[in-house]
């Protein structure tokens, strides 16, 4: 069952920018869901219409089937945002902060869960510490405090761990798991590839305003993923001899290292005949290893054929 | 309807307020402090009685409009402009708020707030000179109007401004001017013409002129013609805040 249905979704900046080119995505209850895409690819624009901070140009967002427009008290109460960027009230306290948040979404006082998730973001020692007094990476439990205050359903987490140390990286992962453990569905952003891989049970990655390549990340290794032959030559190379110019290879370290990509789902990878073929140009070889792409090859490769094309 | 979200957000702003109490009312009911020892003891003493009323006591009502104007103005545009400007409006945009209720919350908080101070400023002055107030619900009524207005006037500059100099602008250069010109310091009926029929032309006249009323029972301009300016104080900016979220909505990308 899906709890975000986003169909036809486009975004035209005021300047004329087109952030989104019609975007559909439907995202799962309970999922892990990353979003994947260089600078300026519309992540936080998509993020920011889902919660109701951007207006959208086109399109359709259903959040848990509430529309988020017609229906945006219900469709609001159900999602709670880290932002990007740390904007903070710096003379509010944290607990007035984090109390403010949950008195904004509607839900009554309650003291006993907010002490619960100061002490589970160890924020709790820091409550009567007012925002401009607290660290970066303090700062940042706020934003994820406040975003939980009113006990979403949805989380987004918009690049959660850019500029933060290995430490509250490692919590912060860990509360996503807590999270998602109790059956909250949360989309991030992020650059770090490794924490995408890591985190995510599904992945989408979005260039220029379009969703290039979307799946579980199984799926999308095995619809895009390459595997390449490595091959240690036993002497190095000039050049590519003539007669291996029909195959897609890469001389690297300096000619001493043939790679050789090909497509793991192919019938035929071609390995074999390659084998053969060096044997022929007298090329030796001492050792060989095969690497399956990863997500950020496959992303990198994504984004270079945009920049191409 | 989110009562509790509306809550949350008057709560904040009146504690900022508290947080600024020196900024917010020890200055302004200084300020009109002074008022009162110059123009109404110093200079007042020497002046004949204004409109029938002893001059200290005249320029009583007015004064506490003028700081209740550019209170209101300063305090409800800054209200709003300061997260658009640290980007802490994010949260409530993302809120389960109606835009209404967002205006009506903040807007809310700096009435009460310039409601207060007027009482203050009203206390000082007492202390100062004589003061009688002869219809003291209208005069709340009024105050609370005004206050509603140009609270809601600010709020209209906060969400328009995008820098500071803009939001400025309107209460440094339109505000303070119209009301030193309002008829806080003398009665119109003591002005020679043209500049009698050009005061006329000063909405904040009608507003002063009532809100004395309230006070001596003696106006400058009909009662009928201050509440309607009072409505119209409150009427134009409001509908142009309605405007600005039906069309174009300053505040979302
Ligand atoms: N408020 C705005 N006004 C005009 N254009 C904007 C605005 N916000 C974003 N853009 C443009 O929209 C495009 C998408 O921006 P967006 O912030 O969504 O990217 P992003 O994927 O979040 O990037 P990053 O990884 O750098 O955070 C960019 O070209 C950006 O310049
Ligand atoms: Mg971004």
């Amino acid at each position: 069952m899906s709890v975000i249905d986003i169909r036809g979704l486009v975004k035209a900046y005021k300047g004329g920018t087109l952030a989104l080119k019609g975007v559909d995505l439907s995202i799962g209850k309970g999922e892990i869901f990353a979003l994947l895409g260089p600078n300026g690819a519309g992540k936080t624009t998509l993020i920011s219409i889902v919660c109701g901070i951007v207006t959208k140009t086109a399109g359709s967002v259903r959040v848990a089937g509430d529309d988020i427009e017609t229906d945006y008290r219900a469709a609001r109460r159900r999602i709670g945002l880290v932002p990007q960027e740390l904007t903070t009230d710096a003379f509010e306290t944290v607990w007035d902060t984090v109390a403010f948040t949950r008195g904004l979404f509607g839900c009554a006082r309650d003291d006993a869960y907010l002490e619960r998730l100061l002490k589970r973001l160890t924020l709790w020692e820091k409550r009567h510490s007012r925002m401009l007094e607290l660290s970066g990476g303090m700062k940042r439990r706020v934003m994820i405090a406040k975003a939980l205050a009113h006990e979403p359903e949805i989380l987004f987490l918009d690049e959660p761990t850019a500029g933060v140390d290995v430490e509250l990286r490692r919590d912060m992962w860990a509360l996503v798991r807590a999270l998602r453990a109790d059956g909250t569905t949360i989309i991030l952003t992020t650059h770090y590839i490794e924490e995408a891989e890591e985190m995510a049970d599904r992945v989408g990655v979005i260039r220029g305003g379009e969703l290039v390549a979307l799946g579980n990340k199984a799926e999308l290794m095995a619809q895009l993923g390459r595997r390449t032959l490595k091959i240690f030559l036993d002497a190095p190379l000039a050049a590519l001899p003539e007669r291996l110019h029909g195959w897609d290879l890469d001389l690297a370290d300096g000619g001493r290292e043939l790679d050789y990509h090909f497509d793991s789902k192919a019938e035929e990878t071609g390995i074999p005949r390659l084998m053969r073929q060096l044997d022929e140009a007298g090329i030796g070889w001492r050792d060989l290893t095969t690497r399956q792409s990863s997500l950020e090859d496959i992303f990198v490769s994504l984004v270079r054929a945009g920049d191409a094309s | 309807m989110n009562p509790r979200g509306m809550l949350a957000i008057y709560r904040f702003e009146m504690a900022r307020w508290k947080r600024t109490l020196w900024q917010s009312v020890v200055a302004p009911v200084l300020t009109t402090a002074l008022y009162f020892l110059v123009f109404g003891s110093a200079i007042g003493s020497r002046m004949s009685d204004m409109a029938g009323i002893d001059y200290g006591s005249f320029i009583v009502p007015g004064l506490i409009l003028l700081s209740v104007l550019t209170q209101s103005v300063a305090n409800a545009s800054f209200g709003i402009y300061f997260p658009k400007f640290t980007g802490t409006i994010y949260e409530i945009l993302s809120a389960p708020l109606s835009p209404l209720e967002t205006v009506a919350s903040y807007v809310g908080a700096a009435v009460t707030k310039s409601f207060l101070l007027a009482l203050i400023t009203l206390a000082t002055a007492a202390l100062f000179v004589e003061v009688r107030v002869e219809h003291p619900l209208l005069m709340l009524a009024f105050l609370l109007a005004i206050a509603a207005g140009f609270c809601l006037l600010g709020f209209l500059i906060g969400l328009l401004a995008d820098n500071f100099e803009q939001l400025q602008f309107v209460p440094l250069l339109v505000v303070t001017p119209l009301a030193f010109l309002g008829g806080i310091f003398y009665a119109v009926g003591t002005l020679a013409e043209p500049w009698r029929t050009v005061t006329l032309f000063n909405p904040i006249v009608y507003l002063v002129s009532g809100y004395r009323w309230t006070f001596y029972g003696v106006a400058d301009v009909p009662l009928g013609a201050s509440v309607a300016a009072m409505a119209l104080a409150i009427l134009l900016p409001l509908l142009a805040i309605a405007w600005i979220f039906r069309t174009g909505h300053r505040l979302k990308q």
